[in-house]
């Protein structure tokens, strides 16, 4: 009997089209859990990461929830899509939130496994047990907002809906899934694999109910997890949502300025949340907020200013931070505006953004010329920053050259150290140099330069002491230019991330208030399962990661991909609170290697994957 | 005086963790659709707004039922918390109430009619309503509270000639 879970798999060949329900192997969900960890096995097992090219019909796109998605867990509204990443060529594994992900579950799957490629656009109808395969000729091209609306028109009322927009069907390699109005499960491109299928949507409608294993066990850890939530904290966050955080890595000296030639932006105030709750913000201290989430950090903005005029969901921090700070905008009205395009065309706003700063800066230094471009490609050109996000969506004029991302950008024009990332993909929104753990977890992070899949710098950042890895550790406020104690911390971050990632919940709940405890008594009274008490629970987080490591290093990439542009290892920070820094890289990765079980080439030693049962 | 489920449209987030709440403490499993209570979400107007069954002192849906299993009942635990109450042996599952109903706040469900009961005097909507939109609580105090901030919008708005 399955709790939590629902126990069965969807498999859908769209090559056929072929659509059959398998059940969940319950070996594979009690160790990895699901979202990511589940994700991630099934992938590994399925497709070989070596011979797979992301862009064909081979790679499979897997759409996978957690026991907790769509329970009563605070934030359980998650799911991952899984697949191998065209941006990178590594793991790629996208985490959104929203109605459509517990849909996926009241319809009565964990997983929903999409293999080969439709011949002309479909989308895929979930009718509970009914599945079809469906026309999606006339929704080809259009946004992800008509898409949806077009989709629950043609449906159900109560249908949820993730698609890509026009950047996936034109497989930018940095496109995005978007569901519910404006989420989305945003990097590495797995909209362009979705575009690469021909398929346009899923549309789930469930009605089914989501049992759990031990009722009044998980009623008494959802009130311990709610109670905890409720803080201080969380009504500051729900008041100002993402953007608030521009105010604090700015403490730091860490806000990306000129494609991250320096952390300090004088002109901060102009993109700060204090400024957007006052200006473009639809309601004042008043965010939206997905299933069950008690934070509620979603925004909704409109421009009235006739140049960037819109309405939509967003900007996130990290969308300001690259597309208004890094390309040196600083004008709110023109980061909403190119935003909106983003979440209407389906890309992800950080490489979009960083991409973008990353050309300016080719062109600045005279790399990029003019006759390439079309239009001055100057850092705060804030009119081309509109341009360019459209233009790259639809690979139009020099969106073209920016639709591959920042690092065959600078490749192609003979400076590949402009690209800001590592692995390919783009860095969010914090300058290493100022958080030597961001430096820590970029450079080592499964799918590149990545600062949510095991989010050490929220030690620095909200000084996260709720934890018991921070309790273990003894950690009182964390140094974020101190560098020997952040190999150990990284580690056990990126761990205990995999098994957020892989239950369901939003991270959010987790540097505001939850701890490893909250998640274990929710996954164990939900699903029945025994996690074997904190250490068991971060071995089957380590596990993951492990795991994701193989597939990593199956797909060609190597210890050597764990590094960081030249800029942030060799060019100190010129100024602000972190004046003089540089990640301190060399000293922390072997340090790292060897707290993982790794050899010092970054490869996982047999004695570790036989402890981890991966071998 | 009896505590009422009172609503506070502008602080909804439309979260919808109520209706989680709601069908896993009479169903006993999370399922949207057999909660009581519903929340419609505008996104570009960043609004929600919760509807669940305001139990009306002359209920059309205890008008309408045609086998008396509807009736004002004070909850027997507290005897303070009044709610229009579905006696399900009674209940023919003839769907009038359901018709009858000008809010769409009661429906047929597994054999019988299911509303919004106050879960016997202990909403459990209101325990996960972190945003303070569902409040259980007496309505002439949240009356007072909401004239009181239109008081002091008008004041804000107020300038000396």
């Amino acid at each position: 009997m399955w709790y939590g879970w629902t126990g069965n798999v969807l498999r859908v060949d769209l090559s056929q089209p072929l659509v059959t329900v398998e059940e969940l192997d319950r070996q594979i969900a009690e160790n990895f859990i699901g979202g990511r960890g589940l994700g991630v096995k099934y992938l590994y097992d399925e497709i070989n990461p070596a011979t797979i090219d992301p862009l064909r019909g081979r790679n499979k796109l897997l759409f996978v929830t957690g026991p907790l998605t769509g329970t009563g867990a605070p934030g359980g509204n998650r799911y991952m899509v899984v697949t191998k990443a065209p941006l990178t060529g590594a793991i790629g594994e996208s985490n959104a939130a929203g109605a459509f992900a517990n849909a996926i579950k009241y319809a009565g799957y964990d997983m929903i496994i999409v293999e080969g490629k439709a011949q002309k656009p479909v989308y895929l109808w979930i009718d509970d047990d009914r599945v079809e395969v469906r026309n999606a000729e006339h929704l080809w091209g259009k946004t992800t907002s008509e898409t949806e609306l077009a989709v629950i028109a043609e449906t159900h009322p109560d249908t949820k809906v993730a698609c890509i927009g026009p950047a996936g069907e034109n497989q930018v390699l940095f496109a995005c899934v978007m569901n519910d109005m404006g989420r989305a499960a945003g990097r590495s491109g797995v909209g362009a694999v979705m575009g690469s299928k021909n398929l346009k949507a899923v549309a789930v409608r469930g009605t089914h109910g989501l049992k759990v294993a031990d009722k009044t066990g998980f009623l008494t850890a959802m009130q311990a997890a709610y109670k905890a939530i409720d803080t201080p904290d969380t009504e500051h966050f729900h008041q100002t949502g993402t953007p608030g955080v521009l105010s604090l890595v700015k403490e730091f000296g860490a806000l990306p300025t000129r494609n991250f030639q320096t952390g300090v932006n004088p002109q901060w105030e102009k993109i700060c949340g204090e400024k957007l709750a006052t200006t473009i913000s639809a309601r004042k201290n008043m965010g939206l907020a997905c299933p069950t989430c008690p934070v509620g950090c979603g925004r909704v903005t409109k421009v009235m200013n006739q140049k960037f005029a819109g309405e939509g969901v967003g900007p996130e921090y990290e969308t300001i931070g690259l597309l208004g700070s890094s390309c040196e905008t600083n004008d709110l009205d023109a980061v909403s505006k190119a935003g909106f395009i983003c979440n209407e065309m389906g890309m992800d706003t950080i490489s979009t953004g960083g991409t973008i700063a990353c050309a300016m800066e080719l062109y600045e230094k005279g790399f990029l010329p003019m006759k390439d471009v079309g239009m001055p490609l100057n850092f705060g050109n804030s009119q081309a920053v509109v341009q360019l996000a459209e233009d790259i969506a639809l690979k139009r004029g020099a969106g073209a050259l920016l639709a591959e991302g920042s690092y065959r950008l600078a490749k192609r024009y003979g400076h590949p150290e402009l690209h800001m990332g590592v692995k390919k993909l783009e860095f969010a929104s914090y300058d290493p140099r100022a958080l030597q753990c961001m430096g820590m977890g970029y450079a080592t992070n499964s799918r590149g330069g990545c600062h949510i899949r095991g989010e050490v710098q929220d030690l620095s950042l909200y000084n996260v002491q709720h934890w018991r890895i921070t309790k273990d550790h003894n950690v009182g406020p964390v140094d974020p230019h101190r560098w020997d104690d952040k190999p150990v911390l990284t580690a056990d971050v990126q761990d205990w991330f995999c098994i957020i990632d892989s239950c369901g919940m939003c991270n959010f709940m987790f540097f505001l208030a939850m701890d490893e405890d909250h998640a274990r008594s929710l996954i164990e009274t939900a699903t029945g399962i025994d996690m074997g008490g904190y250490r068991g629970l971060m071995k089957t987080g380590e596990r993951i990661f492990n795991l994701e490591r193989l597939f990593n290093l199956k797909a060609g990439l190597t210890g050597a991909d764990d590094t960081l542009p030249k800029r942030m290892l060799t060019e100190p920070m010129p100024d602000g609170p972190a004046k003089g820094m540089v990640v301190h890289l060399s000293e922390m990765l072997p340090e790292y290697y060897r707290l993982r079980g790794w050899t010092p080439d970054g490869i996982p030693t047999r004695k570790k994957l036989e402890d981890l049962g991966l071998e | 005086m009896a505590k009422e489920l009172v609503i506070d449209i502008s602080r909804c987030t439309g979260c919808e963790y109520c209706k989680l709440a709601c069908s896993f403490s009479h169903h006993g499993e999370f399922n949207p659709l057999k909660s009581r209570i519903h929340v419609t979400t505008f996104i570009s107007r960043s609004m929600a707004v919760p509807v669940v069954c305001y139990q009306c002192e002359d209920p059309w849906c205890a008008k309408a039922c045609p086998s008396g299993a509807l009736s004002i009942d004070r909850n027997p635990k507290d005897g303070a918390t009044v709610a229009v109450t579905v006696n399900e042996s009674r209940c023919v599952g003839c769907k009038m109430c359901t018709l009858a109903c000008p809010f769409g706040c009661i429906v047929v469900s597994e054999k019988h009619a299911e509303k919004c009961d106050l879960c016997g005097g202990d909403p459990q909507c209101v325990k996960v309503c972190r945003a303070g939109a569902l409040r259980f609580t007496e309505p002439q105090a949240s009356i007072g509270g909401k004239r009181k901030g239109v008081a002091e919008r008008l004041l804000k708005s107020y300038e000396e000639a």
